[in-house]
């Protein structure tokens, strides 16, 4: 089943009078259940098909159909439904709301959710935060969070409204390598659970444990391949000897 | 989003910033405030006006001269001395609206009493004349009608001049002499305090007949003073005394009145009317300042806005509406406005009482003006937070993220 099926999607922006050609065309079609990485360099177009896909920005011109609803024909209160009923947004700078404790920040997406599917947000929320280990840390403000931990409230948060897709853009970009590993183990488990993932890199040693790896130049795709052997991020981990990430909750373990 | 969690998301972001919420509030706390403080004193400054007027006697209707032409020149009111004692009498036997007429003399003097002097208003009065101004005497007599026909020496002392003259010691029985003519006292008028009209305790009262011919020409009076039967019936006494009169003064119908009427009701409406002015004059200029503080609260919000840029982006890209965000910062707007209309109003109460209690002021407490004060300040944090809020709305997600 297709989640996300972009055809022949371009963006222009007009920055004074010069034309910006951020995507030319663009085909990209991502399953459900894949866990593809989207790279290149600065300037390639990534971030740009990364607000797309995301529905923070419309093309164009050319389709997007996410999880089955055409994308490009929607007016802005509508994409803010599909942002919060289909998409999970993790960013580079966490983007956490300061001042404002781990549970209420994983709450926030159910408490702008109009379908009101949620009777207990709170409830919900923290068994997102156990998701991702951090049941302990829900009182904690992100000022007294560690990075890593931060990013797994983010993590948390896109969870908590069962989203179609995780977007993740550049998530490992404020982490140290040790961290940044940590943090893809968790996302290879969520992927291992079903979950489509889109990842944004520009770091090779990330890409490699997703499954797919697409290549962006110049605003156009000029690499899509799947990858034959997938990194286990739990095992690079451990052969660091690492003191593993307590997992806890729904059946997970350290052990993938 | 559940307006629990709005009222807390506002909540929240005004305890973050409280010093500047505070003074954003004050703008608000200082213009609900003024109205109700300024309203109160306005009302109660009417009010006490009012009833000082009425304090000047029951139902009262005076009659004055009227003015004269001469050669196309208006000499004034009082300019022709057309009442007489005859008028009193015919107003006592021909009306049926009126309980009370008295003639009102108007003399004024050097009186001396045991060494010392003062000068005074003298009034000529009939023996009726403290049923018509409500006054009571504090002791010894008033004169009766025999004293009015003998033309009697005798005085009643107003307190100022009891004082005045006496001091401590009791006046009544003492002799006085009003432009060297000896008079005995006879009683002394309880204290009626002061009013606009000036110190009405300053005042002697002979009998009408002792000031017409002792003390003037003996021709005319200065003015009828008249207790008409009830409130409800001034305006139809008023008539009736005009009927009379003309009558008794031989007037043709062409003839304009050679008197004036002038009721208490008249005085008391058209202070009322300058009083009021007076009033909404006060809570105009008191809510210029409310104005003012709508326009601290915009100011404030657009900074709040500008700085939670990100936090607008992080919202947006989790799926809040652009109406979410501007109800949020709608709610922020109305919530400092109604806080600092709440405190204002306790500020105005308090002000108020300050005002009556060291300036002595008498001040009216009205309700209602705090709920339209306390509603209005509402509507101003609606008005003035609603731009900022739009702005916070209209951004864009991306942009907003990026915000640092």
């Amino acid at each position: 089943m297709e989640i996300i099926k972009i055809g022949k999607i371009k963006k222009t922006y007009i920055v004074g009078d010069v034309k910006v050609h951020a995507l030319r065309k663009v085909d990209l079609t991502v399953k459900k259940g894949e866990f593809v990485s989207v790279m290149g360099s600065s300037g390639s177009g990534k971030s740009t098909l990364m607000n797309l896909i995301g529905c923070l920005d419309t093309p164009t011109s050319g389709t997007y159909i996410l999880d089955g609803e055409k994308i490009d024909e929607l007016k802005k209160p509508q994409l803010s439904d599909i942002r919060n009923q289909k998409i999970g947004f993790v960013f580079q700078g966490f983007n956490l709301l300061p001042r404002t404790n781990a549970l209420e920040n994983v709450e926030l997406p159910l408490l702008y959710d109009r379908r009101g599917r949620v009777k207990d947000p709170s409830e919900k929320a923290k068994q997102a935060l156990d998701r991702v280990g951090l049941l302990d840390r829900m009182d904690h403000e992100p000022t007294q969070l560690s990075g890593g931990q931060q990013q797994r409230v983010a993590l948390a948060r896109a969870l908590v409204n069962e989203p179609s897709i995780i977007l993740a853009d550049e998530p490992t970009g404020n982490l140290d390598s040790r961290t940044s590993i940590e943090m893809m183990k968790i996302l290879q488990e969520l992927n291992s659970q079903g979950i489509t993932i889109l990842l944004v890199t520009h770091e090779e040693d990330i890409a490699c444990y997703s499954s797919r790896i697409v290549r962006l130049r110049d605003g156009i795709k000029i690499e899509d391949k799947v990858l034959t052997e997938i990194r286990s991020a739990a095992k690079d981990l451990e052969e660091m000897g690492a003191i593993p990430v307590e997992l806890n909750g729904n059946g997970y373990s350290t052990e993938v | 989003m559940k307006i629990k969690n709005l009222l807390k998301v506002a909540y929240k972001s005004i305890i973050k910033n409280r010093m500047r919420s505070f003074l954003t509030m004050l703008g608000i706390i200082i213009g609900v405030g003024a109205v109700i403080a300024l309203v109160a004193i306005g009302q109660g400054t009417s009010e006490e006006v009012e009833s000082q007027i009425s304090s000047l006697g029951s139902n009262l209707i005076m009659v004055m001269p009227g003015s004269s032409h001469f050669g196309g020149v208006s000499r004034g009111a009082g300019s022709i001395n057309s009442l007489t004692l005859k008028d009193v009498d015919k107003l006592k036997k021909e009306s049926t609206y009126i309980r009370e007429a008295s003639a009102y003399v108007r003399a004024s003097g050097q009186v001396i009493a045991v060494g010392k002097n003062w000068s005074t208003s003298i009034n000529g009065v009939d023996p009726n004349y403290l049923i018509i101004k409500d006054w009571e005497l504090e002791k010894g007599n008033f004169f009766t009608k025999r004293e009015i026909r003998s033309r009697a020496k005798v005085a009643v002392l107003g307190k100022t001049v009891s004082d005045e003259l006496f001091e401590d010691s009791d006046p009544v029985g003492q002799s006085i002499r009003i432009r060297n003519i000896p008079f005995k006292v006879i009683g002394v008028l309880d204290a009626k305090g002061s009013s606009m009209m000036g110190d009405q305790d300053d005042v002697i009262l002979v009998p009408t007949s002792t000031a017409l011919y002792r003390m003037t020409e003996g021709k005319n009076i200065s003015m009828i003073m008249i207790s008409a039967v009830s409130n409800d019936v001034m305006e139809e006494a008023q008539e009736e005394i005009e009927t009379i009169l003309r009558k008794s003064h031989n007037l043709k119908d062409e003839e304009a009145s050679n008197f004036r009427l002038r009721s208490q009701t008249e005085i008391i409406d058209r202070v009322s009317s300058v009083t009021g002015a007076l009033t909404v004059l006060l809570g105009a200029i008191a809510a210029v300042s409310l104005l003012v503080g709508g326009i601290g609260i915009m100011n404030i919000m657009l900074v709040s806005v500008t700085e939670r840029t990100k936090e607008i982006g992080i919202r947006l890209a989790i799926g809040a509406r652009g109406k979410d965000v501007l109800v949020q910062f709608l709610i922020e707007a109305v919530l400092l406005s109604l806080v600092g209309g709440i405190i204002g109003i306790i500020f105005g109460v308090l002000l108020a009482n300050g005002a009556s209690y060291f300036m002595n002021m008498s001040i009216v407490l009205n309700p209602f003006i705090s709920l339209m004060a306390f509603s209005f300040s509402g509507a101003v944090g609606v008005f003035f937070g609603f731009y900022p809020a739009r702005k916070a709305a209209a951004m864009d997600p991306i942009e907003a993220l990026r915000y640092e």
